[in-house]
């Protein structure tokens, strides 16, 4: 019952954070340059007046600022985000379409890097003091320090252009009709590149954190207590020092969810990768302003969920703490 | 030990402040290297890098000079880097110290207003706020520190809470010295040494957010800067990778030194924490 609680005040939390950032984006659009009418008019190459009011009037433009806002407010309430200015399709259908392609990509690309940042952190813990140990954490440091879009544009350059063994483009290939087995291969291959350029960062990350927290947990005096029974070093390593280092690294994974978000938008931009990263790039390219401020409430919304998954996560992982801080 | 030898212990940290002077030096001499333009078209475009004299580096899509916007692009890029850290010191320092210093209810405000903006994806929220500022390099620079000033916050809070009961606030409280003297005279300075260490790493963030911003289009129009020519070339990558190579390396390198000189700047400044490597 302590997690149902927990999960509700995070969820209230929640609805009240999205609400400030529901008025911040109503704010904005009020700050953007032009009248979005005009800007629609101009795009459709008519720009006489009659035109411009039956638009205003269509995207409830000609209504005062506070019945703006309120219309605003109560359609996000209701999951209507408005339309998009250029595409004349609503932002939400939008979004929802692109939405599955980016859960895919930045799922697999945390997977990823938590797995391999832990296990790179660890060895590096391990051999603490050993050059083996310096190069990880300074390879660490270079991934740490590249920017994201150069690595995703220069792991096309190696791995599509020059040796070919990987598409550089899009979700699966066009015209091939895979189906069944045959498309999730596909699929899983489009995947690569994006979601390991995605992970190099934040496996850098996790590497520093996993063997700091590992050097911590190693000068604990129950480690002490597992070396005086004369436990072997590889399972006081694994099953005392390990377990009790990943939890400050769950809640740093909750942390990075933000980071993750970003980075999406770079790979996807790269990669053709058709999700919400790529979306936001193309309304940024049309100043589509509706569509972006409408992609930028939805990221926010996917971090808050997940921020609230990592919290329940660890206090299922760790029983000491109890209650709702 | 002084507090360059104790730097100086630090190998990296060395190394991290060569290629950091180099990077300044390529700014500064910018100008009198290439005193034209970087835009100016010189050369027929897609010159590969070292095949033609006076063109080290190449041309690019349109017949500019990749060596000329490399070094003007340093000075776009470390500028907004300095710049747009100090904004955030200047908007996070403030709030924090004065969080940490009264605490109970400005404390929790102060705090819920924090966290709100380190909910909010970081670079997703630049994005926003440039786009409808429009790309300039006052826009850039206020959206970063827009989005970098809670880490700060949250630091010299943290700095702020453990020191506001220490003998000597005490004795400055009974001389009957105000609050605000106490913040800044007293309190201020001991809390100096993490400040440097976290705005150094700071200025590194910064510099990639540029980056990432200019190569969405999001950079000022007037100003070459480095994300802009990775941006320009990204649709050409398969017959000219050049383009986008060497100011992906300039990003790298300077980051990568901007990082070890802040890990030597930790070393130097707080010997005793320094830690085990």
């Amino acid at each position: 019952m302590v997690y149902a609680r927990l999960v509700l005040m995070r969820l209230f939390k929640a609805v009240i954070v999205l609400f400030l950032i529901v008025i911040f984006n109503f704010l904005l659009i009020q700050m953007a340059p032009g009248d979005p009418a005009a800007i629609l008019a101009g795009e459709a190459g008519a720009a006489d007046q009659e035109f411009l009011d039956q638009l205003r009037e269509r995207f409830g433009l000609d209504q005062p600022m506070y019945v703006q806002l309120w219309r605003y407010v109560s359609g996000i309430a209701m999951l209507d985000f408005g339309y998009s200015y250029r595409l004349g399709v609503p932002v939400f259908d939008l979004i929802m379409d692109r939405l599955p392609a980016t859960l895919l990509l930045t799922g697999t690309a945390f997977v990823l890097s938590l797995v391999l940042g832990i296990v790179a952190g660890s060895m590096a813990a391990a051999r603490v003091k050993k050059p083996s140990g310096s190069l990880i954490m300074a390879l660490a440091l270079v991934f740490y320090a590249t920017p994201l879009f150069w690595v995703a544009l220069m792991s096309v350059v190696v791995f599509s252009v020059y040796l070919g063994w990987l598409p550089a483009y899009g979700l699966y290939t066009v015209g091939a009709g895979h189906t069944g087995f045959a498309l999730v291969l596909d699929v899983a291959k489009h995947l690569v590149l994006p979601a390991t350029t995605l992970a190099l960062f934040f496996m850098a990350i996790y590497t520093r954190m996993t063997r700091t927290s590992m050097l911590d947990a190693a000068q604990q005096d129950y480690v002490k207590t597992a070396r005086a029974k004369g436990l072997k070093p590889g399972t006081i390593q694994r099953r005392h020092v390990l377990r009790n280092a990943l939890l400050p690294i769950i809640t740093l994974a909750g942390l990075q969810a933000g980071q993750m978000v970003g980075g999406a938008i770079l790979t996807e931009t790269v990669f053709a990768w058709p999700g919400i990263g790529r979306l936001m790039f193309e309304a940024l390219q049309q100043r589509d302003y509706n569509l972006l401020l409408g992609i930028f409430f939805f990221s926010a919304a996917l971090v808050i969920v997940f921020n609230i998954i990592t919290d329940v996560v660890y206090r299922l992982a760790d029983p000491r703490i109890k209650g709702a801080s | 030990m002084s507090f360059f030898a104790r730097f100086a212990q630090n190998r990296g940290a060395l190394v991290g402040l060569v290629i950091l002077l180099l990077m300044i030096a390529m700014a500064v001499l910018a100008p009198v290297l290439f005193p034209e333009s970087p835009w100016r078209m010189v050369q027929r475009p897609f010159l590969p890098p070292f095949s033609q004299e006076g063109f080290l580096l190449g041309t690019d899509t349109m017949g500019r000079n990749v060596a000329a916007g490399l070094m003007h692009g340093a000075w776009v890029s470390l500028l907004i880097g300095l710049v747009s850290t100090c904004v955030a010191l200047l908007i996070g320092v403030p709030l924090g110290a004065i969080a940490g210093y009264y605490g109970g209810l400005v404390d929790d405000a102060l705090m819920r207003f924090t966290e709100f903006f380190q909910t909010i994806p970081n670079f997703a929220l630049a994005i926003v706020l440039v786009a409808i500022m429009q790309p300039s390099v006052t826009s850039i620079v206020l959206a970063i520190a827009i989005v970098s000033w809670p880490p700060v916050a949250r630091l010299v809070r943290a700095e702020f809470m453990s020191l506001r009961n220490r003998e000597y606030v005490e004795a400055a409280r009974l001389v009957g010295q105000s609050n605000s003297t106490i913040i800044l005279r007293q309190i201020l300075p001991n809390t100096l040494s993490p400040i440097i260490v976290l705005a150094s790493l700071m200025v590194a963030t910064a510099i990639l957010l540029e980056s990432a911003l200019s190569f969405l289009g999001l950079g000022d129009p007037n100003v070459m800067s480095w994300g802009y020519m990775i941006g320009a070339a990204r649709t050409v990558i398969r017959q000219a990778w050049w383009l986008s190579f060497f100011p992906g390396l300039a990003i790298l390198l300077t980051v990568l030194a901007l990082n070890l000189v802040g890990e030597g700047l930790d070393d130097a400044l707080n010997p005793k924490l320094s830690r085990e490597r």
